[in-house]
């Protein structure tokens, strides 16, 4: 009898982390101007640290709305490393966008003035992210520009930020992005070799690693992420994909524990019409 | 059929602004005259916006005198328009009209309210429950809104009434984008194609374009003639017109090559769906044997 050939096929539930890099900018930077513009502004304002976040959101802005529609402050704080603030600086130059430097220790030092006891070095660091925060969010008033937001999808779903600090934004084009994914769009922009090639840092304080703090790296977190959330594979297919069962408990909790992050305040329904219950319109509401 | 110019509008409606969206839609219909346009269709909703939320109720109320100064637009070119209809019981329904000689001529209601991932039609809209073709000058024809068409249910039925040309206007966002497309296009693309060949129908798909809330619609609106074959097609995200020419013969060459709405057995159809029905709500009858 004839052997025939076997053709095995494999099935893979997600596409992979890919990106157009051309019509993903299309994409995220008609997003920029169109918000920006629907609410009557022309200009962003963003912090830009020296990594790689806050460098493809500037990228983006300037790229939607020209240099000149960018203002751009760079806030280091005393422990700040050098190389971020050179680096941010590369970013200023490399677009031609307008910078500021707002050191922050002084507000800093000043809130642990007036705070009694110790103040660890976790909740320092949420104190320089909201001091950051203070200060975007000043200059959106007086430059009457949107703050462009720059946590990217990875941090968003692990809860790696500092809720109303680097967390809080007017508008996020990184939000559906991966880390992986903005490092695609970030090389394909052309932002700064130096920026793309180091360990990413929220640098809060001395060496600081994300990838050291979480316990995995980006790639293979974002792999798992984009399995897990965007795919819907179940524990048992992510553990015959080889992830271990550590990590994905890790992971898993991680999602869950920050669902806070990602969502307002819970409102005690009170009425008949509540906001976000009953009371439904789109941020774009007629604009 | 008789030939038809079918000029496409692949436009971005503004959000819950009814009355800015009507004079953009005037504006392009002079366009769309200036092309010597004997149809033009808007994509889904395209008096409205499509993420309306709450202001569906707030909306409707304007969309009635809009329809109709549409309408009367609709004197020298035949117009696909979307808008919100509330009906007399003061339902809500995401409805496409067609407006030909000064009047509204037909008027469908949106089958299928995609109620699932990043959609929640279903919970501001109605549901409509008829899929009906209608006459035009040039041929029957039938409006399928978006979700509709994704139920091959829904061409099929109109097909068997007789469409020649199917109009779909849309509002499709996209999820991101793949190496080398605009995710959800492509996908449009198939699916129109086999809706096409399946029922030898042209296919006139509008989508929309521009953002909503970080909604981004993909636009990538296309006709197909009833070979499934790409007559013509616009870039994805980007406002444009798209012109192409329906040709009655080539109609006919795809009905001779491929019968197939000469050999749809309905009455096969209506009795095997009887008997799906029958088991599915448990209702009594009896199931016709097969012939042996």
């Amino acid at each position: 009898m004839t052997r025939y050939p076997i053709h095995k096929g494999e099935h893979n539930p997600t596409p992979g982390l890919k990106v157009d890099p051309e019509w993903s900018v299309r994409m995220l930077t008609d997003f920029i101007a169109r918000e920006v513009r629907r609410t009557g502004h022309h200009k962003v304002v963003l912090g830009l640290s020296g990594g790689l976040d806050s460098a493809l959101s500037a990228f983006l802005g300037a790229k939607a709305l020209g240099p000149e529609s960018v203002h751009a402050v760079l806030m280091p704080y005393r422990s700040s490393s050098a190389d971020s603030l050179a680096d941010a600086q590369k970013v200023v130059d490399a677009l031609g966008i307008h910078a500021e430097t707002v050191e922050i220790s002084s507000m800093v030092d000043g809130f642990v003035g007036v705070t009694s006891g110790e103040i660890d070095r976790n909740r320092l660091g949420n104190v320089m992210s909201r001091c950051r925060m203070t200060v975007l969010f000043d200059r959106s008033a007086a430059h009457r520009a949107l703050v462009l937001g720059t946590s990217n999808k990875t941090e968003l779903l692990l809860g790696y930020g500092t809720l109303n600090g680097d967390l809080a934004s007017a508008i996020n084009p990184l939000g559906d992005l991966y880390k992986a994914q903005v490092r695609q769009l970030s090389a394909h922009l052309g932002v700064p070799r130096s920026i793309l090639d180091k360990p990413p840092s929220a640098d809060l304080w001395p060496d600081q690693s994300d990838e050291k703090e979480l316990g995995f790296s980006y790639d293979e977190v974002d792999r798992l992420l984009a399995l897990l959330i965007d795919a819907r594979i179940s524990r048992a297919s992510a553990l015959e994909r080889g992830f271990s069962p550590e990590m994905i408990d890790r992971v898993t909790k991680l999602v869950l524990r920050s669902q806070f992050k990602r969502r307002l305040p819970v409102i005690a329904k009170m009425s008949t019409r509540s906001i976000n219950w009953d009371f439904r319109y789109p941020r774009d509401w007629k604009s | 059929m008789r030939k038809v110019r079918v000029v496409v509008a692949q436009i971005a409606p503004r959000l819950g602004e009814v009355q800015a969206n009507l004079e953009h839609h005037l504006e392009v219909i002079e366009q769309a005259r200036e092309a010597k346009a004997d149809v033009l269709v808007f994509p889904e909703l395209s008096l409205t916006g499509y993420e309306l939320r709450d202001q569906v109720a707030d909306c409707a109320p304007d969309c009635g005198p809009a329809v109709r100064r549409l309408a009367e637009a609709s004197t020298d070119l035949d117009l696909v328009v979307g808008y919100v209809d509330e009906s007399p019981a003061h339902k809500f329904y995401n409805a496409a009209a067609y407006l030909s000689g000064g009047e509204i001529r037909h008027v469908h209601h949106k089958v299928y309210l995609p109620t699932y991932g990043m959609f929640d039609e279903g919970r501001y809209f109605a549901r409509g429950d008829v899929l009906r073709t209608f006459d035009t000058s040039y041929a029957p024809a039938g409006m399928l809104v978006c979700e509709d068409v994704w139920h091959p249910t829904s061409a099929w039925l109109m097909a068997q009434q007789g469409a020649s040309i199917l109009f779909v206007p849309s509002s499709g966002p996209t999820r991101g984008a793949r190496p080398g497309e605009v995710t959800s296009v492509e996908v449009w693309h198939e699916l129109l194609s086999v809706t096409a060949q399946f029922q030898t129908a042209w296919v006139v798909y509008c989508n929309r374009v521009g953002g909503e809330d970080g909604l981004i619609f993909g636009g990538g609106s296309i006709v197909i003639d009833p070979f499934g074959r790409t007559v013509a097609e616009i870039e994805p995200l980007a406002e444009g017109l798209l012109v192409a020419d329906l040709d009655g013969e080539v109609l006919r060459r795809a009905r001779t090559a491929y019968p197939l709405l000469r050999d749809a057995d309905v009455e096969m159809i209506y009795r095997e769906l009887g008997r799906v029905r029958r088991t599915r709500f448990d209702l009594p009858g009896e199931d016709p044997e097969p012939s042996t």
